[in-house]
């Protein structure tokens, strides 16, 4: 390193603020730049300024001159602003990269959802391509508009899937998800997701009791609109000792997505 | 094997000033997810990797950190933390992920990680740091392990169920029934039953400090014996 004898062009004077202990000087060098240097440098030069650099670095980082640093108002703010700016950067990468896999595993759910309430032999298609949208505002499920999933075997749509939830269970909203074949007949009801009592309302759950596959091949049409409830109401549908509500409105919110598809029932069938 | 300083950190972070019976912090994802043990797992498993994380991150940037400032900064870099893990778990952990759901983002809440933060990481060397992190975590596990287990062979008596759905296929040798035709027990499944065997856990942890205070100064000499 051929840079002793001459003045250092790294060091400026150093301003004492006052508030730097007496035997500590700071130097403040904000201009790294310096473009000749760079421009003509050749190894041995570069080495010496990345040393120098690195020397500068490891003595701003000195706990003492730190603590110095510590009770000055840019320097909180800076540290503040660097660790949020570090903590952005951080979330912002991890996010763009793990986007694609999420939005996999998401798909991967609902794929099998789909396959619990459609039996795989009634479609060859890829159920979660051949969607359609349907208002369903009036219909009381919680959504304005509901994605229909189409299934098809040999080009022929055999029967349709979508979600809906009833707003109103005991403890919030269950949301379900029902598959109906051509001719309106449930072939499947499955709960996804609620909040209701463990051991007396979440018997709507297929892991805790039998009683959602009840309604497989219930339709409107073998049943009357005073059957669509539960026996407790004079319909066909039984509840649960100890918990009323949440059946009851599970069958009403099924009732009213049998309804939905009624009304839309050309449209979707339409291949 | 260890040196004293590490063996006291991972006495007092297990047993002595544990997260739960020492410190009686975290008792509401405590409470919430110890259902079954697997969920307990689950949890500590995510609390620990962001303890650790926590404590470390904090050591290695704590002269950096003016104490005026030092709990935002403190809470932006566990909350950056838990989301990352949050993030993570959805990609790569979905199943897990789908159980504890909202709980994972609840742990920036844990006040045991500002705890530590601010009692030990932002005072200690990055190595104790870490130290502490990993056995308050191991700690911390522990009690939701075991409440998880008290709970759910009290209330289902299955022990580790659905450990395989949520750890993997390699975990299927968990999943035992320990009683089995049990009838069930709801209370325990539910937060009032939870309750009442965090109290029963901290008696018998208290008990079996008294046992073993009393067994250190049980061995007193008669001095007049030892004429």
């Amino acid at each position: 390193m051929g840079v002793t004898a001459k003045a250092n062009p790294w060091k400026y004077p150093s301003r004492n603020s006052g508030l730097m202990s007496g035997h500590q000087q700071t130097h403040r060098n904000f201009n790294l730049i310096l473009p000749d240097t760079i421009m003509n440098a050749d190894n041995e030069t570069l080495k010496a300024k990345a040393a120098s650099i690195w020397n500068w670095l490891k003595r701003w980082l000195e706990p003492t001159h730190l603590a110095a640093l510590r009770p000055q108002l840019t320097f909180q703010t800076g540290v503040l602003a660097g660790f949020a700016l570090l903590a952005s950067v951080l979330l912002g990468m991890t996010n763009c990269s793990t986007e694609g896999t999420i939005q996999q595993r998401l798909a991967e759910d609902l794929q099998h959802s789909l396959a619990e309430v459609v039996p795989p032999e009634l479609h060859d298609n890829d159920m979660l391509q051949d969607i359609r949208t349907i208002p369903s505002a009036e219909y009381n499920i919680a959504a304005d508009a509901t994605t229909v999933y189409i299934s098809k075997k040999a080009g022929q749509v055999t029967a349709v899937c979508f979600k809906l939830t009833a707003p109103d269970g005991y403890s919030g909203a269950i949301n379900m998800i029902m598959g109906i074949d051509r001719n309106g007949n449930l072939l499947g009801v499955r709960v996804l997701s609620h909040k209701e009592t463990p051991g007396l309302g979440d018997k709507i759950e297929v892991a805790k009791s039998d009683w959602i596959l009840n309604f497989v091949g219930r339709s409107l049409e073998n049943l009357t609109p005073a059957q669509w409830a539960v026996k407790k109401d004079g319909g066909v549908f039984d509840q649960f000792a100890g918990a009323t509500i949440t059946p009851r409105k599970s069958v009403q919110a099924i009732y009213r997505g049998l309804q939905l598809f009624k009304a839309h029932q050309a449209e979707l069938l339409h291949d | 094997m260890l040196p004293d300083a590490y063996r006291k950190i991972a006495a007092d972070g297990i047993w002595h000033n544990n997260i739960v019976f020492g410190q009686n912090l975290a008792l509401c994802p405590l409470l919430a997810v110890t259902g079954t043990a697997t969920n307990g797992l689950g949890m500590g498993l995510a609390t620990l990797v962001v303890i650790t994380a926590s404590n470390g991150l904090i050591s290695l940037v704590r002269h950096l950190i003016p104490s005026e400032i030092r709990i935002p900064i403190f809470v932006l870099l566990i909350a950056a933390l838990v989301t990352l893990v949050d993030i993570l778990m959805n990609a790569w952990a979905h199943e897990l992920y789908k159980v504890l759901g909202l709980f994972i983002a609840l742990i920036v809440t844990n006040c045991a990680l500002l705890g530590r933060a601010e009692a030990f990481a932002s005072k200690q060397p990055v190595k104790e740091a870490l130290w502490d992190g990993f056995m308050m975590g191991m700690g911390f596990l522990l009690v939701l392990v075991a409440l998880g287990a008290a709970r759910e062979i009290s209330s289902t008596g299955t022990l580790f169920a659905n450990a395989s759905l949520l750890l993997g296929e390699s975990f299927r040798f968990l999943e035992v029934t320990v009683i089995p035709h049990y009838k069930g027990f709801l209370l325990m499944a539910l937060p009032p039953g939870g309750f009442i065997m965090v109290a029963f856990l901290i008696v018998g942890k208290r008990l079996i400090d008294q046992r073993l205070a009393s067994k250190k100064s049980a061995p007193t000499i008669i001095p007049e014996l030892a004429v």
